[in-house]
């Protein structure tokens, strides 16, 4: 990208150096990330973060990480634009309530299929209805459907990137 | 993306949990927040003291109007310079909370907090302070997802309880087509666990996932504040993914 803008002979700036009025050096750290078509890009990040917070966060990253840094700083910066208050911390919380509603769905619909098994089973077996092996192997295998959500969770949580 | 990076332990909770309790027993009150935002876990105590700041609001302005003239908040603490009595940040900053506007200052600098607090109304900015202050503290935890890393991998989790969800009620379509000579006539308003026939099972399966109850959140993407940069799982779509709010 840095060479594309260049190849033309023409010195075109980037979008972050056009929005802060300046020479856009060769080594520009924004040049490989805010090109000059994407101003608006730019525009939010610099708003929320401000060009030298995202200049010495990009100094401190080496290079291949940059590029994914950049659009994690601008998916955050149009949410906080977007939402002054809750930036994408609202996103988290919409996220959150969705999993806690889809989980709620899960056990119900889990819980009516073993019903229905154990009904079908009930209907077609040939040994009598409630036998407590058949039925118990049932819900042996359900549970595990059941917590098995539960236990991912746990897994991925107690995994948290955020431990010292 | 290459490895995603696990999220902390994020847990929204309402009145009830158990995690309400624990709150509760740290000498918070109810009413929660406005927001109903709770982030608590072991990795996190941190931010769950932010939550303690909303709930002990009327005491913290109190000790920072109280304790400005004798202690700066942990902003002007940190900016070297005198708190005065209107002091923006004295209410959410206090200064035996230092790390919270050392995270702030770093990522977002204080002048763009100033600018973005003088915005809102007063009663947003402890929300908005929170919010930022949760933020800041995953960019410096993790300096390339930051918090996205935390959305992505909830969006993941959303769309795996999605598919399990399908396949259940797939299941339950099966079963009610199986049962279609023993299946018994289905009186209106009685409970979903009594027999239905193949057609009130069909349209069961599509309320749940085209109505309110069901799968909406995934197959109606409108209903999501923002579109996620990372839906996908290969690597090459991330550069394409940077603008968020859509």
């Amino acid at each position: 990208m840095k060479e594309s803008s260049r190849k033309h002979g023409s010195l075109s700036p980037c979008a972050a150096c056009k929005l802060l009025r300046r020479r856009c050096a060769p080594d520009c750290v924004f040049a490989p990330y805010f090109p000059a078509d994407e101003p608006q890009k730019f525009a939010s990040v610099h708003k929320v973060f401000g060009a030298s917070n995202v200049n010495k966060m990009l100094q401190e990253l080496p290079e291949q990480q940059r590029s994914d840094a950049v659009s994690s700083m601008v998916y955050e910066a149009n949410a906080r634009v977007r939402d002054p208050v809750y930036g994408c911390v609202g996103a988290i919380s919409s996220l959150q309530q969705q999993i806690g509603s889809l989980q709620t769905q899960l056990a119900r619909a889990q819980a009516e299929v073993v019903h229905m098994r154990m009904r079908h089973l009930a209907s077609t077996s040939d040994y009598p209805a409630g036998t407590g092996s058949t039925e118990n192997k049932l819900m042996a295998s359900q549970s595990k459907s059941f917590y098995y959500m539960d236990t991912v969770d746990q897994a991925n949580i107690t995994e948290s990137l955020w431990s010292y | 993306m290459g490895d995603i990076p696990t999220s902390p332990d994020i847990i929204f909770r309402c009145k009830g949990s158990p995690l309400a309790a624990a709150i509760k027993s740290a000498g918070i009150s109810f009413p929660l927040p406005k927001s109903g935002l709770i982030l608590v876990g072991e990795q996190t105590n941190i931010l769950l003291k932010h939550t303690q700041l909303i709930h002990l609001r009327g005491k913290a302005v109190k000790m920072a109007s109280s304790s400005s003239y004798n202690s700066p908040c942990a902003a002007c603490k940190l900016l070297r310079r005198k708190c005065m009595p209107g002091c923006i940040f004295a209410p959410y900053f206090p200064p035996e909370e230092p790390q919270k506007f050392v995270n702030v200052h770093k990522i977002f600098g204080a002048s763009n907090v100033t600018k973005l607090l003088n915005e809102l109304l007063p009663h947003q900015r402890e929300d908005a302070v929170n919010s930022l202050a949760f933020e800041a503290e995953a960019r410096v935890r993790d300096p390339v997802y930051g918090c996205v890393g935390a959305i992505t991998f909830l969006q993941r989790q959303v769309q795996k309880l999605q598919k399990e969800l399908d396949a259940a009620n797939a299941d339950l379509i099966r079963f009610a087509c199986n049962d279609i000579p023993t299946a018994l006539p289905q009186a209106p308003g009685t409970s979903s666990f009594q027999p239905l026939t193949p057609r009130n099972r069909l349209a069961e399966f599509n309320r749940r996932n085209i109505g309110n109850e069901g799968g909406g959140f995934y197959q109606v993407p409108g209903a999501l504040p923002y579109s996620f940069p990372w839906n996908d799982a290969s690597p090459d779509d991330i550069n394409d993914g940077g603008e968020g709010g859509m």
